[in-house]
């Protein structure tokens, strides 16, 4: 074996061993390495009631309602299968409106209800102009874009 | 092919050549990509005209990957091989990749900022695109820390090679895990999810991105090689004392500085 080939075998083994790591420990922090849980997961782990976490989902449709100072919003999010009660005060980002993605964080209070301090909007995965909005919709081919990318997930 | 291509003569003889027409290209097709992409491509549906930062944005993403590619590649090369250029090219593309690294943090930090409602989250992306940033830094400062050239080149190839565990983190990490940053809309199974009048400009800015790291790595590299042929000159005409690892060069008090 010429000195060439031990080095290539001695990098080919290192990388192998370095991507076999990094695999393990991927898998065993999977479960803390999500940014946000979605509305079944939240209630399928228990969340202790002082924790912080983020929800995300979709905002559902005609559930956004709006409080006296037009500062207080609530709203539910859900992937499909199961949905939430967000209570907000604030400032909500431009993105955000029903149909599409959201992430809250805060507190999951004792009656269901989650009392977030901060949300944030997601956006889809989808580009286009308008007006190539509006002929797949008049065509009938047109899919809320968040909904098409974030239900595919789950 | 890597042999022919590996002899620094060679190299300089072809770069020199090859510098003028990559740059004016760059430049002919930077101009009408950011022409395409600032003034005549559509407002997009939902983000209005703050979609044209997507077009600086993703190309600097998709050259920040590619670029530490290249350094890990070449890195392996200097190592298994030691083809002289091969350390030359991994050293003069790192700065490069760095730079491409930062803007995309910037210019996704401001669109984040109208679009999400927030100028930074730690989420995988994000977090595994920073790592990238530092990743170049620490080959930066590591290639560099030694007196000794060769050993600080073999120190910071090793330090690449162990990097690239972090590409396909940032690539899949918006498959793997909920996170805030959207999945890919251009490389993804099933086809690109965004329109032709928005995809041909990203692009051709893609195409000028790449142009423009050739041109900057190829001067960078020719620098780096006539560099070390000035201070080889120097060495052999004896005009200056060797510099010895761990060591200033020892001036002698006698000598007389006309």
């Amino acid at each position: 074996m010429t000195r060439k080939q031990q080095r290539l075998g001695l990098l080919a083994l290192g990388m192998a061993a370095l991507g076999g790591a990094t695999v393990l420990v991927l898998s065993a922090f999977n479960d803390n390495l999500v940014f946000f849980y979605s509305p079944s997961e939240l209630k399928a782990t228990a969340v202790a009631a002082d924790r912080r976490v983020r929800i995300g989902g979709l905002v559902e449709a005609n559930s956004l309602s709006r409080g006296a100072d037009a500062r207080s919003f609530s709203f539910r999010i859900t992937d499909g299968a199961d949905d939430v009660a967000v209570l907000y005060q604030g400032l909500l980002p431009d993105l955000f409106r029903e149909g599409q993605g959201a992430v809250a964080e805060g507190k999951l209070r004792p009656d269901g209800i989650f009392a977030a301090s901060s949300v944030l909007a997601k956006h889809d995965e989808n580009y286009m102009p308008r007006e190539v909005v509006d002929a797949l919709k008049k065509s009938g081919h047109w899919q809320e874009g968040g909904a098409a990318g974030m239900a595919q997930k789950k | 092919m890597i042999n022919w291509l590996a002899n620094p003569a060679r190299f300089m003889r072809l770069s020199a050549k090859a510098v003028p027409w990559c740059s004016w290209t760059a430049v002919l097709v930077l101009a009408v990509g950011l022409f395409w992409s600032l003034m005549v491509a559509p407002p997009d549906y939902q983000q209005g005209d703050t979609v044209r930062i997507m077009y600086v944005h993703v190309p600097a993403a998709w050259m920040a990957l590619s670029v530490y590619l290249f350094v890990a590649v070449a890195s392996a090369v200097a190592l298994v091989w030691r083809h002289p250029l091969a350390e030359v090219a991994a050293r003069a593309a790192a700065p490069i990749g760095a730079a491409f690294t930062f803007v995309c943090l910037a210019t996704g930090s401001l669109w984040g900022r109208p679009m999400w409602g927030t100028w930074w989250v730690w989420d995988a992306r994000l977090t595994s695109v920073l790592i990238l940033f530092f990743l170049y830094l620490g080959y930066i400062a590591l290639a560099n820390a030694f007196d000794d050239p060769s050993r600080g080149g073999r120190a910071a190839a090793v330090l690449a090679l162990v990097g690239v565990v972090n590409l396909p983190i940032i690539k899949f990490s918006v498959d793997w895990w909920n996170t805030l940053h959207q999945p890919a809309s251009v490389m993804r199974i099933g086809g690109p999810r965004i329109d032709i009048s928005m995809l041909a400009p990203l692009l051709i800015m893609a195409l000028g991105f790449t142009l423009l790291f050739a041109v900057l790595l190829m001067v960078r590299m020719r620098t780096a090689l006539n560099e070390r042929r000035a201070m080889a000159l120097r060495l052999n005409a004896g005009a200056i004392p060797a510099p010895r690892p761990g060591r200033e060069p020892v001036v002698s008090a006698n000598t007389v500085v006309p």
